[in-house]
């Protein structure tokens, strides 16, 4: 969990993923798309996690789901940098992808429905080494056992069945298996969301541990802000499938700069009776299907103006920080008023 | 229990029969929730509080079953209490009591939603059942109601079916059904869980406002110590079927007695130890067919001794002069500065079994 500046382990660069909505009856034919990511570029350093967080419909799984390739993209690029070779995620073949994918590995949320109830322990674990032809018999064994005891379990758990362990334990038979690949980037998508409070601080230490241990790469997808500030050393706000502010964790949750990230901050409930949350936030969360025109935010923004449903904003760096953020308060007019001419010609 | 205590649950006892043998889910159980208050009960998986709530409605199905305790309800007419737990099942009273002065709302509005009826059908359902009303009536007051939850366009909103709604919305519609026969009692069983955080805040003050404006009393059950810090009154930590430790909001989040409620709020994130390790309580709750011997928490307790903590029966709750109630052996040798003032069975509850 340090944050020395480093070589991007990924690049993504405008990446996209609309899905089409198509018109009834028996001609379907497309006649518009929900753009659950749109124009999505961030990069993400070695060694570093990096929080991708929103409310429930904002694109951030879709997003990892896309850099994975589990989704196709519309557009855009991955650019994956490993084994000193450089790959685009979005654009690679299917036959070309398989191998990489030791190096691309995901924990789910749901420790119930991730793991084959007909399947052992050891098979679960081991099925990756399988897949891949890296190991066999005695020696995936080992593998499996070294595995095993690196995430807090028991060799002879091996045998037994998912059901016979509990949720945080499960959680922990889910990261093995995502590790034995020796993966570079670990896709977390709410890792610690179905947890029990007592095992979820466990789960994280044992995610920071095993980071040090491998020099892992996280791209931690998860609403739980509390979670994402305690291990993410940046973050990424997204709203109606685009990021709308970039910025190292402390600053974000200390300063946070657009409004819908200063919104979303003041709404998660303080343990401190005293300090009162603010309940009001209007409004419901942007429909990714039919967009506000302009900034998807602004009908339930407090701060909007002039351009905000005119113009789109793009992620631009706030003066004298290391934050971006896509809000027109931190764009300069006279960009502004360039991009509603170039927008508005389109 | 003091003149104003609305509900007072005592000895609470709600065992499950399954093959595993005899799982006590609630196991003695004795809270209050005081009159326009806000009474939170914590913990985590498999603590009994969903199970506890459940009981006050007589909601447990077998192989569940209430085995022992008193549920003592106090109408606002100044009539008798009424003993929940001793009615029967297919009485008039059990039926009157629920959905008529006791109402429920659930953690997934989609599922506790009909998706083949209307909202008016499902609204207009609830005042039928409970007051002498035309349809058309009903469905004025259920139109009324959704305005009061904040559901714009409620006159077309009340024509439509679930699916054609947000989360958010769905969520508000629960909580008009679960109003709109002016209830003494709301218990709310995770209603904010399923939601977005945003959503959230919109539905706690909803519930806020409106226990205000009509003096309901809730039962709130959560897991998130957050949300309790904003909604409740008083709160009782659940674990493992029994309340360790009660007290009022302050009291339990701010100091803490029992080392189980001392633990979770250290172990929680994002407080002050970013990049460290966060302090974790070791293990995970154990299955209630397997309850440990003495303190069940004694497994996992930072300050457990061998010889105290591990034998015997489940320590009682005890009153100390901080106002807090804990069931912990040791709470004078953890915190030096309290002193035991009582029995659980404090004065507050001699008056009910006269």
């Amino acid at each position: 969990m340090t944050t020395s500046p480093q070589t991007p382990l990924l690049q993504v660069r405008n990446l996209c993923k609309h899905f089409p909505i198509m018109s009834k009856g028996f001609a379907r034919r497309p006649i518009g798309a929900v753009k659950a990511v749109d124009d999505v570029n961030f990069d993400l350093m070695r060694g570093e996690t990096l929080g991708l967080v929103g409310e429930s419909g904002s694109g951030k799984t879709t997003c990892a789901r896309t850099i994975l390739r589990a989704l196709s993209p519309t557009s855009g690029q991955a650019l994956f940098h490993v084994d000193g070779q450089t790959v685009d995620l979005a654009q690679i073949s299917e036959k070309d992808l398989k191998p990489l994918r030791q190096k691309m590995q995901m924990v789910f949320q749901d420790p119930f429905s991730s793991l084959n109830p007909r399947m052992t322990v050891g098979d679960i674990v081991g099925e990756p080494l399988l897949i891949h032809k890296l190991a066999r018999g005695k020696e995936l064994q080992d593998r499996v056992d070294e595995m095993l005891l690196k995430v807090g379990l028991r060799p002879e758990h091996r045998q037994r069945y998912p059901h016979a362990f509990s949720g945080g334990q499960r959680q922990r038979i889910g990261i093995a298996r995502a590790l034995i690949m020796k993966p570079a980037l670990v896709v977390a998508d709410e890792a610690v969301s179905a947890l029990d409070v007592s095992v979820q601080a466990q789960v994280i230490n044992l995610l920071a541990d095993l980071q040090d241990e491998f020099n892992l790469t996280y791209l931690f997808v998860a609403h739980d802000l509390s979670v994402v500030r305690h291990i993410c050393d940046r973050v990424a706000v997204m709203y109606a499938g685009k990021i709308v502010e970039l910025a190292d964790s402390e600053e974000l949750f200390e300063n946070p700069r657009h409004p819908y990230s200063q919104a979303l901050l003041s709404a998660v409930p303080s343990i401190d009776p005293d300090i009162k949350m603010n309940f009001d936030i209007g409004g419901e969360v942007a429909d990714a299907g039919k967009l506000p025109p302009g900034c998807p935010f602004h009908p339930r923004c407090p701060h909007r103006f002039e351009p905000c449903d005119k113009v789109v904003p793009w992620l631009e760096v706030v003066e004298a920080s290391n934050t971006s953020a896509a809000c027109h308060l931190y764009i300069p007019p006279e960009k502004i008023e360039a991009a509603a001419l170039a927008q508005g010609s389109k | 229990m003091t003149n104003d205590t609305v509900l007072h649950i005592e000895d609470l006892k709600t065992y499950f029969y399954t093959e595993q043998g005899e799982i006590p889910a609630v196991d003695g159980v004795t809270v209050s929730l005081e009159r326009g208050k806000v009474l939170a009960l914590v913990g985590e998986s498999g603590c009994g509080k969903s199970v506890t709530s459940y009981s006050i409605l007589r909601l447990i199905r077998p192989p569940g079953k209430i085995v022992g305790g008193k549920i003592l309800f106090t109408p606002k007419d100044g009539a008798a209490p009424i003993d929940i737990a001793a009615l029967n099942e297919k009485s008039d009273q059990l039926y009157s009591v629920r959905g008529g002065h006791i109402s429920m709302i659930f953690q997934e509005p989609m599922t506790a939603l009909s998706p083949v009826h209307t909202i008016n059908n499902q609204i207009s359902e609830a005042i039928l059942l409970h007051q002498d009303v035309t349809p058309r009536q009903a469905r004025e007051m259920a139109i009324e109601m959704l305005r009061k939850v904040g559901i714009p366009g409620a006159e077309r909103r009340i024509d439509q079916y679930p699916h054609e709604m947000s989360g958010g919305m769905r969520q508000r519609v629960v909580i008009a059904m679960a109003l709109v026969c002016n209830p003494e009692i709301l218990i709310a069983d995770e209603p904010t869980t399923a939601l977005d955080v945003t959503i959230q805040g919109q539905i706690l003050k909803l519930i806020k406002d409106l226990v205000a404006e009509r003096g309901t009393s809730v039962v709130f059950i959560t897991h998130d110590l957050g949300v309790v810090a904003q909604i409740a009154d008083d709160v009782a930590v659940m674990y493992l079927g029994r309340v360790v430790e009660k007290s009022d909001v302050r009291g339990v989040l701010k100091t803490p007695l029992h080392p189980y409620t001392m633990s979770l709020l250290q172990s929680l994130p994002g407080l002050g130890h970013r990049g460290q390790r966060l302090p974790a309580i070791r293990g995970s709750v154990p299955s209630l067919t397997d309850i440990p011997p003495g303190c069940p928490f004694h497994p996992r307790c930072p300050h457990a001794v061998r010889g105290r903590c591990d034998v015997g029966d489940r320590p009682a709750l005890r009153t100390f002069s901080n106002g807090g109630q804990a069931a912990c052996v040791r709470v004078e040798e953890i915190h030096p500065h309290v002193h035991e003032v009582g029995h659980s069975n404090d004065p507050r509850v001699a008056p009910v079994a006269a």
